[in-house]
């Protein structure tokens, strides 16, 4: 078998001899139809019959994994891709800390990993559709390009999860990976499991916010997914982090490209002050306060996604070697947490406090605040830009208090620099630090759609290199008439 | 004191189970017609000790007594209601079953007495349905666990959202080493009778069953979409009502505050006195008969409401014997004795036969049932002393028969005018009133002989002196004043000689001869085995189950199996 190439002869490509494990393939091939049809149905709107330059993983080999060519995207080759393993890797955390890791499920954990598994495989196709009526209105080809090998990955992310579910977890197993494909996101019915994943994705601002934010919580639960001590669960987490790169990359550099381009349009029309909203919206492009606004909705519901600070759950996780740390191995302690503590900002006593937490408890927070230093990096780069194009603005990460659902904070109100407040001034203020109905309305105006190769909107720049170092007029999509 | 260990969030030193509308924390009720609806959303800061907090819809005991206290409210104060829905305020999340953190840091004793008292609130929902036509619908959106689910059993019909999200679960063996404390066991396999297999793979199952599962395994009655869910509620309960028997246009009595002065040794009701003789370990209930007739229409009783005496003895003796439960650990007796008129207490009796249609004569015979229940499963030493001047007849006779022991003075005492004592059998003591086992406290009695009860029974509405009384069998032991005071205090003295912790086990078996229902299996099993898992090390041994849950460590267990 080989476990670096992937062989496209096959029905379901996989670098998991598939051929030689009749009951899972025969489960999967069970599953397919129906993906297909969820595919068909809640995939990207309007442009299944488009031919899309989509990048296609054909080794789990890190040097020159994927492979360039148009395609339509129902016929995108899903499979299934582990990183190859890791010869006696041992269990890097938790009370089972340097044991060899497992290849089966321990009994004793099957469930507490199911759950790991489904939760993390829910918010894959959720994404998907969130995103699906964005086509309509993308801003160019490229990042309409960009949208869809985005979709496709995280379509080939469930696969990932469904593999798990049915080759490691019996009839729940299969049940499980059924009701993926039954939930919906922002469905009364049947919602995702995770807040985040039910809220709406109107426009190309909030999918690079998303991009930016939430796939960057996804980021941080695969690494700590990645370092599991059942072993399939860390190589499968480990190769969707090669993929989830390229997602925040989109996030990343389209935030960038907007900020860019609204600074630059204010120098060109003489504009200094950024709170000059009327004024630079009129010259077509979003504002810079606008985008602090989206920022601290997006971040913050990217928080709530991290669980309670302080959370059983995550303990026994990391207790049982399911789920460890960002980094797991490059952390200086003894990988047990048996008797450290971890400060967590708490609300007591009508006051936010920094409090002394056992760490095993506080592992959801730790993870949380590494992201946090995450994304203030990204936060750094965008001001670099308006420094750069000598724009006097800054953007800034809220409080962790600000406009929260979930943890300490989700029973009070608080400024994005965190100052407490009542219930009154929170709903007086609140346009101020959130998109309002008429920020949305706005940014929807903008939000034509730009189809001819190289041409971008003009609320955005355009990137600095093509994708597969491909020339600025690209047909990265051929758009199916 | 009423648990050592912990602290009271009230600030008091004791808990304290009469409570009102106005001073809920926990709980909404709105009533549209003839359906109600009760909402659990419960302030998780407002936890009855201090240091937890009831999150997700967790319950300790200040919960229940708010939750006991609106199923009594809805009764008598809202006759008009004949479906109740069960809901949750809270999104997500139905209700996460008792705070383990509560129970990790009680002591045994408050354990005990808080599944007790959760049980008995639970079974006076279906009591509520079986003889009151008040049904209860319990509708889960979200997680329903633990002792969240065992609410949901005591309901009639369960509705579940099919939500793919939304679970029923018993997760306590397998995620604290413990049992379902409140029936859950029971009523999964003998009111709802999931099969035993079904039930094995539910109850180890933490995470629970969804789904079209659920109603396959008869854990929940149907599954409903979201987007239907208040469409099918509305058709439930529209049906359930159809079937229900209670008045449509009465008006309810208000259960106003019990009237109640609290001493150093003791609590003054209006018509019950409790005496605590702390160094004799004795509490010393004594009852007072009526101090006026019946009134002459069913009415004129709505019109004395909750100062109607029957209901407002049972209420107080209610509260009384909840008070000594949960507040007096140390003692060991009970001591039973009253103060009136027999004929009197008779008459009372007879009145509320007569009216026994009324919904409000029907409520406080069912009451009277309840608290009689409570006293049958108090886990201190009971005795009736039936001394001159006492009224122990009709409903107050049954304390007679739910005593452990009853002792009856022959004639008077020296320089006592009061007339000799005297217990007089009426109709509520051949079977309105019954126990848990489903029989009368007489037929429970005379189980090994039956000529013994058709004797009783001839003897209804006679006057019964000392000696006729235990020629009948209707009391342990009838002595005349020479030996009274001194084989009172042999007794007193030999009771609190033995173990509580044996007396506690002798009672409860000696109690409840004869059938097994569904109520005796709860109580005899909560008793028999989640009291004794709830005192082993792999529970509550500092590596236990209950005492490492939520520090993310794993619980160690001693592997041999008893």
């Amino acid at each position: 078998m080989d476990i670096i190439n992937v062989d496209y002869r096959e029905k379901i490509p996989n670098n998991v001899n598939l051929t030689e494990d009749r009951r899972v393939l025969k489960a999967l091939e069970g599953w397919h139809p129906g993906y297909l049809d969820w595919w068909n149905d809640m995939g990207p709107e309007g442009f299944q019959e488009s031919l899309v330059y989509l990048r296609t993983a054909v080794s789990v080999d890190p040097k020159g994994w994927a492979k360039f060519d148009y395609i339509k995207m129902p016929e995108y080759r899903w499979g299934i891709l582990l990183a190859p393993p890791e010869e006696n890797r041992k269990i890097p955390f938790g009370v089972h800390l340097g044991d060899p890791v497992w290849q089966e499920v321990p009994g004793e954990y099957r469930a507490m990993l199911r759950r790991l598994v489904v939760i993390q495989g829910d918010t894959e196709p959720a994404s998907v559709e969130q995103q699906r009526h964005l086509g309509k209105t993308a801003p160019s080809l490229y990042d309409l390009r960009n949208l869809f090998q985005i979709n496709v990955e995280e379509g080939r992310h469930l696969w990932a999860m469904v593999y798990l579910l049915h080759k490691y977890f019996g009839r729940d197993g299969r049940d499980e990976a059924d009701d993926m494909l039954r939930r919906r996101s922002g469905s009364k019915d049947a919602p995702r499991m995770l807040g985040a994943f039910n809220e709406a994705t109107p426009d190309w601002l909030s999918l690079f916010m998303f991009t930016f934010f939430t796939d960057r919580d996804g980021k941080m639960q695969l690494e700590s997914l990645a370092q599991s001590g059942f072993d399939p669960l860390s190589r499968t987490c480990r190769f969707m982090l090669t993929e989830e790169a390229h997602h925040m990359f989109v996030g990343e550099t389209g935030i960038g490209r907007v900020v860019q381009r609204t600074c630059e349009a204010m120098k060109a029309a003489g504009i200094e002050d950024p709170n000059a909203i009327d004024k630079v919206r009129a010259l077509g492009v979003i504002d810079l306060p606008t985008i602090q606004k989206k920022l601290n909705l997006h971040y913050t519901l990217s928080l709530d996604l991290f669980g309670s600070e302080v959370s059983t759950n995550a303990a026994n996780a990391f207790n049982a070697s399911l789920k460890g740390r960002f980094r797991e191995t490059s952390i200086d302690d003894d990988h047990k947490l048996e008797n450290d503590i971890y400060p967590v900002l708490k609300f007591v006593d009508g006051a936010i406090k920094l409090v002394d937490e056992p760490a095993l408890t506080a592992v959801n927070m730790r993870l949380r605040d590494d992201y946090t230093r995450d994304c203030a990096k990204g936060i750094e780069r965008f001001n670099k830009i308006i420094e750069r194009l000598g724009v006097d603005f800054r953007l800034a990460l809220p409080h962790v208090a600000f406009h929260r659902d979930i943890g300490e904070f989700k029973d009070v109100q608080a400024t994005p620099s965190g100052v407490l407040i009542d219930e009154a001034t929170w709903a007086r203020e609140k346009d101020k630090w959130l998109p309002s109905l008429a920020d949305g309305e706005f940014i929807a105006s903008l939000m034509k759609p730009v189809s001819e190769p190289g041409k971008f909107a003009a609320w955005i720049a355009p990137p600095k290199v093509g994708i597969d170092n491909r020339p600025g007029n690209f047909e990265y999509v051929k758009i199916a008439a | 004191m009423a648990d050592a260990d912990r602290k009271l969030s009230n600030g008091t030193g004791r808990i304290d189970f009469a409570t009102d509308p106005s001073r809920y924390r926990h709980w909404k009720l709105s009533v549209e017609g003839d359906v109600a609806t009760l909402s659990m959303d419960v302030d998780e800061n407002a936890p009855l000790f201090e240091g937890y907090q009831l999150k997700l819809n967790s319950y300790d005991l200040g919960v229940d007594i708010e939750l006991a206290d609106v199923l009594e409210r809805l009764r008598f104060e809202h006759p008009q209601v004949r479906v109740v829905l069960l809901r949750s305020g809270k999104p997500r999340v139905f209700c996460a079953g008792a705070n383990i953190r509560m129970l990790a840091g009680a002591t045994h004793g408050h354990k005990v007495n808080f599944c007790k008292f959760t049980n008995e609130t639970r079974n006076a929902i279906e009591d509520a349905s079986a003889f009151s036509g008040q049904r209860m619908i319990c509708v889960v959106e979200g997680s329903c666990a633990g002792g969240g689910y065992e609410l949901a059993l005591a309901a009639d019909h369960i509705i579940l959202t099919d939500d793919g999200s939304s679970t029923v679960s018993l997760p306590e063996l397998p995620l604290l080493a413990v049992l379902p404390g409140t029936g859950g066991l029971t009523r999964v396999t003998d009111k709802r009778k999931v099969r035993r297999d079904h039930a094995d793979v539910f109850c180890t199952t933490e995470e629970g069953v969804k789904g079209k599962r659920a109603v396959e395994w008869r854990l929940v009655d149907e599954v409903v979409p979201n987007t239907r869910l208040d469409d099918v509620v509305k058709e439930r309960a529209q049906e359930f009502a159809g079937k229900s028997d209670r008045p449509k246009d009465a008006k309810g009595i208000s259960l106003s505050p019990l009237k109640r002065t609290r001493s150093a040794d003791g609590v003054e009701y209006s018509s019950v006195s409790v005496e605590l003789s702390r160094a004799e370990r004795i509490a010393t209930i004594t009852l007072r008969g009526p101090d006026a007739p019946p009134p002459k229409s069913a009415d004129e009783m709505g019109a004395q409401g909750a100062e109607f005496w029957p209901l407002r003895l049972a209420r107080e003796l209610d509260d009384a014997i909840l008070d000594i439960r949960l507040n007096e650990f140390d003692t060991a007796v009970i001591v039973f004795k009253s103060e009136g008129d027999p004929e009197a207490v008779l008459a009372y009796d007879r009145f509320l036969q007569a009216n026994a249609s009324h919904w409000l004569a029907r409520e406080i015979v069912l009451k009277w049932k309840r608290v009689l229940k409570r006293v049958d499963l108090t886990s201190r030493s009971l005795v009736t002393l039936i001394e001159p001047g006492s009224c122990f007849a009709g409903t107050l006779a049954e304390l007679v028969f739910a005593a452990d022991r009853s002792y009856m003075l022959i004639g008077r005492m020296d320089g006592d005018n009061r007339p000799p004592a005297a217990i007089m059998l009426g109709e509520t003591n051949t079977g309105t009133l019954p126990m848990s086992n489903g029989l009368s406290r007489l037929a429970t009695r005379f189980l090994g002989e039956p000529d013994s009860l058709e004797r009783a029974r001839k003897a209804l509405g006679q006057k019964l002196d000392a000696e006729r009384a235990a020629e009948l069998g209707l009391v342990t032991f009838a002595l005349d004043d020479i030996d009274w005071e001194d084989e009172i205090r042999v007794f007193f003295e030999e009771r609190a000689s033995f173990s509580p912790d044996g007396l506690t086990g002798l009672e409860a078996n000696l109690r409840f001869g004869g059938p097994e229902t569904m109520e005796t299996k709860i109580f005899a099993r909560l008793t028999a085995w989640q009291n004794w898992i709830f005192q082993r090390p792999n529970a509550v041994g500092e590596e236990g189950a209950l005492r490492r849950y939520g520090t993310g460590q794993k619980a160690v267990f001693d592997t041999k199996r008893v």
